[in-house]
């Protein structure tokens, strides 16, 4: 099937495109709009942008392929990026990290057979002083930051997150 | 500090709404700066003493005044809302409590230039931000501080957010400016500089978040006064983000000037360093800053004391070490952050980054060997003075001030063919992870 913003999608498109003096300049935000609406960036995500905004397809492919958080890959419906940097390493950003992989049974880099959970190893996320943290974003286009934390708070993020899988889209499905 | 400038509102939950800011005289700035000509704008900003708070320290009224004047084309504000250097969390701060002083600073900048577009450029990570400073755009559009003609004058702005997708590179002014064209984040070579030829071939001036946050309270309260707030050439009141093992780590508001050694004991901010942890080391302003060592504690977190010692200022953002950690460790994580956000177009940087990330994982896992603190050197050395922008040459600082510091750690490392640190499990008072 072809791809197709929803209706309040369109709208969101239409008012980025109507900040810039050119379309080109309404790549970055666009697509990150369009990883909210189709889950991640595929080729084919990219061609729709591409032919949306009349720029090159190639144009489109050397911008979505620099930046880290478009995922030209499917990720889980629930992506947790724990930042490592400098920081957060010194105050327990990788005991975070291992205790979430322990939990969920995935390695930083992975996602669970189910498409549930990613875990990904970020740089610093500008919340050093709230270390150790993650950013959670969901496949429901919303992104939180976690701070402070501890393997209890941890835990109970992880059962709140349990509790809403059923209703967060698998990426996958998106598109 | 007893009069809070710039965090006045940090505490709140509501300070973002531009009822409470203008309770306690916001905007009161902009209708002054509508008074004024855009040369007493501008003087007053250089008399100010404030420095660029994005880590370079340039003075913000000397970048202004490169600004051409006489042009018809339209001209830009960018606003670096980027924050991405390790250790640096202060301007989120800004975007999340008080986003009207962010757009109050627009203003008056735009006023001062005529700049007739302003674009302030979010960080994908902080995306949470970029609703609350569209929420307080629009407050303004309704009230018509934003549009035609603002504040009586024969100024028209418009201001945009516009969010990025995960990239540190993009902080770097002219990455940024290829990002908000939709381009993959490569700096592009200077000259030509912003403010003749920046986003869509116009010039621009390009101003970090807090930097611009600065400019409501030069106007409202003047020149000398802001300058008196600080020291020599660095003027105002500053944010600091303090973090590592200390007892009270977070963002405080405090002169220019201030010492770590306040810093990091006063019970107002840092409260020293956690129980049980000794300080070896601290960064200034954010990983790219060569480390110091306690017999500096001393140092005023002002650009020139921190350059006479070989560091610099940089974001003000100060991370403290202990005396658990490694810093080869350390010097290793931060070779693979420049290489992981290297855009790659220039080799040295390219290479020598992912080289040198190589070096030190050897040396920390007990694999180096004496030459090869040489060859790390000599491969750092070469990449600063050889690339485009400065993201490279941050690795050169941080390897050569770790190991012109701490060479008995490099040393023992090879020595015992091993790293003699605990591992990263620093924080005692968090329960470990399971086991
Ligand atoms: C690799 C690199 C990353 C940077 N990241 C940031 C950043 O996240 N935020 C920022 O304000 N400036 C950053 N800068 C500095 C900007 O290039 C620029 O100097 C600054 O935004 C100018 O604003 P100021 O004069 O108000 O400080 C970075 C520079 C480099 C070389
Ligand atoms: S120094 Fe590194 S990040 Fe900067 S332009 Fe060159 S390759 Fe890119
Ligand atoms: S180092 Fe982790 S948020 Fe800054």
């Amino acid at each position: 099937m072809a791809l197709q913003f929803s209706t309040e999608a369109e709208d969101q498109f239409q008012t980025i495109v109507s900040r810039y003096p050119n379309n080109l300049a309404a790549l970055l935000p666009v697509l990150m709009l369009a990883q909210e609406e189709f889950g991640w960036i595929s080729v084919e995500v990219m061609d729709y942008i591409a032919e949306r905004l009349d720029v090159s397809k190639s144009q489109v492919f050397s911008t979505a392929t620099f930046y880290t958080m478009l995922n030209k890959q499917p990720v889980g419906k629930c992506h947790i990026q724990v930042c490592t940097t400098f920081s957060c390493a010194l105050a327990g950003g990788y005991e975070m990290l291992e205790y979430l992989e322990e939990a969920l049974g995935i390695q930083a880099g992975e996602t669970d057979p189910e498409h549930n959970f990613t875990i990904s190893e970020v740089e610093c996320l500008a919340s050093c002083g709230t270390a150790p943290m993650f950013q959670l974003t969901t496949s429901d286009g919303e992104i939180e930051y976690f701070e402070d934390l501890d393997p209890d708070r941890v835990d109970e993020i992880l059962e709140d997150l349990n509790d809403r899988l059923d209703e967060l889209p698998d990426p996958r499905d998106m598109h | 500090m007893d009069e809070k400038i710039l965090s006045k509102f940090f505490d709140r939950d509501d300070g973002h709404k531009l009822e409470v800011y203008e309770d306690h005289g916001g905007y009161d700035a902009a209708r002054k700066a509508a008074e004024m000509s855009r040369e007493e704008i501008v003087n007053e900003v250089k008399a100010s003493n404030l420095r660029g708070r994005g880590g370079a320290g340039f003075p913000a009224g000397v970048k202004w005044s490169f600004i051409p004047q006489e042009t018809e084309e339209d001209k830009y504000l960018v606003v670096n809302a980027d924050e991405g250097e390790p250790g640096t969390f202060k301007d989120r701060q800004i975007m999340q409590r008080d986003p009207h002083q962010l757009i109050e600073g627009c203003i008056i900048t735009a006023m001062a230039l005529d700049l007739r577009y302003c674009y302030i450029y979010i960080r994908g990570e902080l995306k949470f931000t970029e609703d609350i400073i569209q929420d307080a755009i629009e407050e303004c559009y309704d009230k018509g501080y934003l549009g035609e003609d603002i504040f009586g004058t024969d100024q028209d702005l418009d201001i945009y957010t516009h969010i990025s997708a995960g990239a540190y590179i993009c902080g770097e002014e002219t990455g940024m400016i290829e990002g908000l064209e939709g381009k993959p984040g490569k700096p592009r070579i200077k000259p030509p500089f912003p403010a003749i030829v920046g986003v869509f071939d116009a010039p621009t001036l390009v101003n970090n978040v807090e930097s611009i946050a600065c400019v409501p309270p030069v106007i409202n309260r003047g020149a000398e006064w802001f300058a008196n707030l600080g020291v020599e050439k660095n003027g105002g009141p500053k944010l600091y983000g303090l973090s590592g093992p200390i007892k009270n780590p977070g963002v405080y508001e405090a002169p220019s000037g201030i010492t770590v050694r306040e810093l990091l004991e006063s019970p107002e901010y840092g409260g020293g360093m956690k129980e049980g942890k000794e300080l070896k080391a601290y960064i200034p302003g954010g990983s790219s800053c060569a480390v110091l060592t306690p017999d500096e504690l001393d140092r005023e977190m002002s650009f020139e004391a921190m350059r006479e010692v070989g560091s610099n200022l940089g974001t003000g953002c100060v991370t403290f070490v202990d005396q658990d950690t490694c810093m080869v460790r350390l010097a290793a994580r931060l070779a693979h952050f420049y290489h992981h956000e290297s855009c790659g177009q220039c080799t040295p940087c390219r290479d020598g980054t992912g080289w040198s990330a190589k070096v030190l994982d050897a040396i920390e896992a007990g694999r180096g060997r004496h030459e090869d603190l040489d060859l790390l050197e000599d491969m750092t050395g070469q990449i600063e003075h050889s690339t485009i922008c400065a993201l490279g040459p941050s690795l050169t600082f941080v390897v050569h001030s770790y190991l012109d510091k701490f060479p008995e750690e490099f040393e023992a490392h090879i020595e015992q063919g091993e790293c003699p640190f605990p591992s990263w499990s620093l924080d005692d008072t968090k329960p470990a992870a399971a086991e």
